[in-house]
């Protein structure tokens, strides 16, 4: 039947395929440096305390990522709570009901924005690597949730009760200093004149005011008449206007720096005498995005939104470690059996594929290295399942190349007629398998389910290298080999091959 | 040439007599538990918590302990020798849960924490309804994608259609036997679950796709022959791969189910039936669909019925 494509043009060992043999080898070489570069199953702390920064980098980027399942560890998500907005009729009747129904709509307008959000966040980052949890992922999803990743954290409880807490602002006297936002700094709130003399190896700064004296109401942003500079507005209550004021008469010109759990934020210079209790911010290179961000901070003590656990996942050690090596274990015997298999099955073919196998495998543990892929449970499953199905498209060409020379074709026309003819069917049911692939990878996206997510990337991953590593990388070994013992395997087909070779 | 669509009817009725229990089984979850499988706290709400212990005990000493602190119990299933408690509770929150590890500590001595997930009401629902988008999406976009890929053959659609009824198969025979499993040994579907249908969708299509491009490579060639005869010679020079791929998983996915760890055995049997299942489907229900359809011979079939009636 296949003798029907009778015109292919044999294809002898060209300068091609040598260069690209040696590309090959170069590149499984290269996979192979960054596998063992550093233990293929290396947790994230395991990057040694330190370093100089290029070097935890490199470690880091070349030690395989073990998602929360398999190191242990804590994911929480945290929902941003609306408060739903009360409707009733009554509330039209006074100006206060209006201004209050007005201030619960732009409120929860502010708690669905992705700016809230996204302030949210970066205040946990702080804290969460303020508990020196190292290699934390703190992520904003959808439109009101983060996900908080938090790997081998012994006691989440308290991790958590550390996230979810008001962050205390206050006030700072920066006695003259030019403090850039992010410095952490010691104040002198809540201790007494003896302790704050017992601190010598750091300068404590005085405390002002604190978050407490500010009027969450008087809060906002504004253009500046004439320029349209943004401006933020604050109030104090009584309290912290007689203090502000007392303190601001003689700090004329200095700065008076906003600190949230003792990191600075903002340190704004003090034109004037701010006696009233309403000061403003604005001037130097502000923007809008600043403006809203120390607002909604001033406003919010810390968390711009009350955030509740929708759903926390916790891990102990070591059932993740007893998961890593059973599947090592499983995958390792499995792997041996299909290389057996299609050594037996194809011969001479099959252990090429076997060769171009074992270059998938490390290909795929080096990009999962480089992306980096955080591997999880599933992701394992996915791996060791795409290693199976990896030969798939050897064996589609195999079957064929197999057919056409029953059909009468000659040895090395039918190598070549074999990955022709499979090409079609190898691309459309890998594309089917990589557009599965991609809705996984969208739905657990769209859910923080992380798991179906690294299970989706890894599958897809395990198709696309192994697109590469069934066609060119066995193509191309099957050539070098024939141009170097073809006649050798002319003579011994039904040895090397499984099929015997009908001689005219 | 082996004259494999001959017996199609035969391939449909094993078919059926697969699914039907399973069906069976839905029936009887949606009437006993109010879903065709049972769901677990991803799709539900509520809290999972494995504990490993110091000690053998029974299920009442664990059950009692979490009933002190005034949490209802679903279920405690103990593994690994009495050794390994997994409650399934209600939604606990964080103080609850510190309070709960101490009062298993007072009772067991040195409990250890091996897994703990709590999952609340708004994220389940986000969950079941996303997952329903997920299957529907990927059905929508198989279907066109076959349909594209096969233009050039008379009536792509064709193609496209059964080979989203043999993944609709594969998805009733593997949610089947979940269910049954779920009846019988108290198998509750999570994500890990919905990830092994979806990859058994996208493998199942993979493998129809492979004997169809065959088919669709035939046609020109064969012009002479009847479509039933093109299909037998594609599906004959196909089968060897067929077999050999699904081998060369099922090696990979039993030496998981031997030596994998505990956690992942349940997803594995479910690729594994439902791999199974994708290759069967993809020889015996998708491609001689395409003849039935090719032959019209559900009509006649229905005309015989009705004739038989009357």
């Amino acid at each position: 039947m296949a003798g029907i494509y009778g015109h292919l043009v044999e294809v002898s060992l060209q300068r091609r395929d040598w260069i690209l043999l040696a590309l090959i080898v170069l590149l499984a070489g290269v996979g192979l440096w960054i596998d063992l570069a550093s233990p293929a199953i290396a947790f994230w702390r395991a990057v040694p305390e330190g370093l100089p920064p290029e070097q935890a980098r490199l470690i880091r980027s070349t030690t395989l990522r073990l998602g929360l399942d398999l190191q242990g560890g804590t994911q929480v998500i945290l929902e941003a709570q609306v408060r739903p907005v009360s409707w009733s009729l009554s509330r039209w009747a006074t100006p206060e009901g209006v201004a209050g129904f007005v201030r619960e709509v732009y409120e929860n307008a502010a708690a669905a924005g992705g700016e809230t959000m996204e302030v949210a966040r970066d205040i946990i980052n702080d804290r969460v690597n303020g508990l020196g949890v190292t290699e934390a992922v703190v992520q904003v999803q959808g439109a009101n949730r983060i996900i908080v990743e938090l790997p081998g954290v012994p006691d989440p409880e308290q991790a958590l009760a550390t996230v979810q807490s008001t962050g205390f602002l206050e006030f700072v006297d920066t006695l003259g200093q030019d403090l850039p936002p992010g410095t952490v700094i010691s104040t002198t709130y809540g201790l007494t004149a003896a302790e704050i003399s017992a601190i010598t190896w750091t300068q404590v700064y005085p405390t002002v005011v604190t978050g407490y004296e500010l009027v969450s109401g008087q809060i906002g942003t504004r253009a500046k008449e004439l320029t349209g500079e943004p401006m933020v507005l604050l109030g104090f209550n009584p309290e912290g206007t007689r203090k502000l004021a007392e303190w601001s008469r003689t700090h004329v010109g200095q700065p008076l720096a906003i600190v949230l759990d003792k990191k600075v934020i903002s340190a704004p210079i003090v034109r004037e005498a701010i006696t009233d209790g309403a000061a403003s911010i604005s001037g130097g290179k502000m923007t809008w995005r600043e403006a809203e961000r120390i607002a909604l901070l001033l406003r919010y003590g810390a968390l711009p939104v009350p955030l509740t656990v929708v759903e926390n996942r916790t891990v102990g050690p070591t059932l993740g470690q007893d998961s890593v090596n059973k599947s090592v274990v499983a995958g390792i015997i499995g792997l041996c059996t299909v290389l057996l298999f299609m050594t037996l099955y194809y011969r001479l073919p099959g252990v090429l594929a076997g060769l171009a196998l074992c270059i998938y495998t490390v290909l795929i543990f080096a990009l999962y290295k480089l992306i980096p892929v955080t591997l999880t449970l599933p992701g394992v499953a996915g791996l060791l399942l795409s290693i199976g199905m990896a030969v798939d498209a050897n064996i589609l060409i195999f079957e064929r190349m197999k057919e056409e020379l029953r059909a009468g074709k000659a040895l090395r026309a039918s190598i070549e007629a074999g990955f022709d003819r499979a090409w079609t069917s190898i691309w459309d049911s890998n594309l089917s398998t990589l557009l599965t692939c991609l809705i996984l990878y969208l739905f657990g996206r769209s859910l923080g389910a992380s798991m179906v997510k690294g299970f989706a990337i890894t599958l897809a991953i395990g198709v696309a290298v192994s697109m590469f590593s069934a066609i060119t990388v066995t193509r191309t070994f099957l050539r070098a080999v024939y141009g170097l013992l073809g006649p050798y395997l002319e003579r011994h087909t039904r040895f090397l091959l499984g099929v015997a070779l009908e001689r005219p | 040439m082996l004259h494999l669509t001959r017996h199609r009817y035969l391939y449909f009725a094993i078919s059926a007599l697969v699914i039907l229990p399973g069906l069976v089984a839905m029936v009887l979850s949606t009437v006993r538990y109010g879903t065709p499988v049972r769901l677990s706290i991803d799709f539900t709400s509520g809290s999972y918590v494995e504990v490993g212990l110091p000690r053998p005990v029974e299920s009442e000493e664990v059950r009692a302990v979490f009933l002190a602190q005034g949490l209802d119990v679903a279920s405690v299933q103990l593994t690994e020798g009495n050794r390994v408690a997994i409650v399934r509770t209600q939604v606990i929150d964080m103080a609850t849960k510190g309070r709960l590890m101490e009062a298993l500590r007072a009772a067991f001595g040195e409990v250890i924490e091996r897994r703990f997930d709590v999952v609340g009401p708004s994220i389940s629902q986000v969950v079941t309804r996303n997952a329903i988008y997920a299957v529907i999406a990927a059905s929508l976009v198989i279907l066109g994608f076959i349909t594209f890929a096969f233009r050039k053959v008379p009536h792509p659609f064709r193609y496209g259609l059964c080979a989203i009824i043999a993944m609709v198969h594969d998805i009733l025979v593997t949610v089947g036997l979940f269910s049954l499993a779920g009846l019988l040994w108290g198998w509750e579907a999570d994500t890990l679950f919905l990830s092994a249908l979806l990859t058994v969708i996208g493998f199942s299509v993979q493998d129809t796709i492979v004997v169809y491009d065959r088919i669709r490579e035939n046609t020109p060639r064969m012009r002479g022959l009847r479509f039933e005869e093109i299909v037998d010679h594609s599906l004959t020079q196909t089968l060897h791969r067929s077999l050999t791929t699904q081998l060369n998983a099922m090696f990979v996915m039993v030496a998981l189910l031997l030596f994998g760890g505990a956690s992942i055995k349940q997803f594995i049997l479910v690729m594994f039936i439902g791999l199974a299942s994708g290759t069967y489907s993809s020889l015996f229900n998708a491609v001689p669909l395409l003849v039935v359809w090719e032959n019209r011979e559900i009509p006649r079939l229905f005309r015989r019925l009705m004739g038989r009636k009357a």
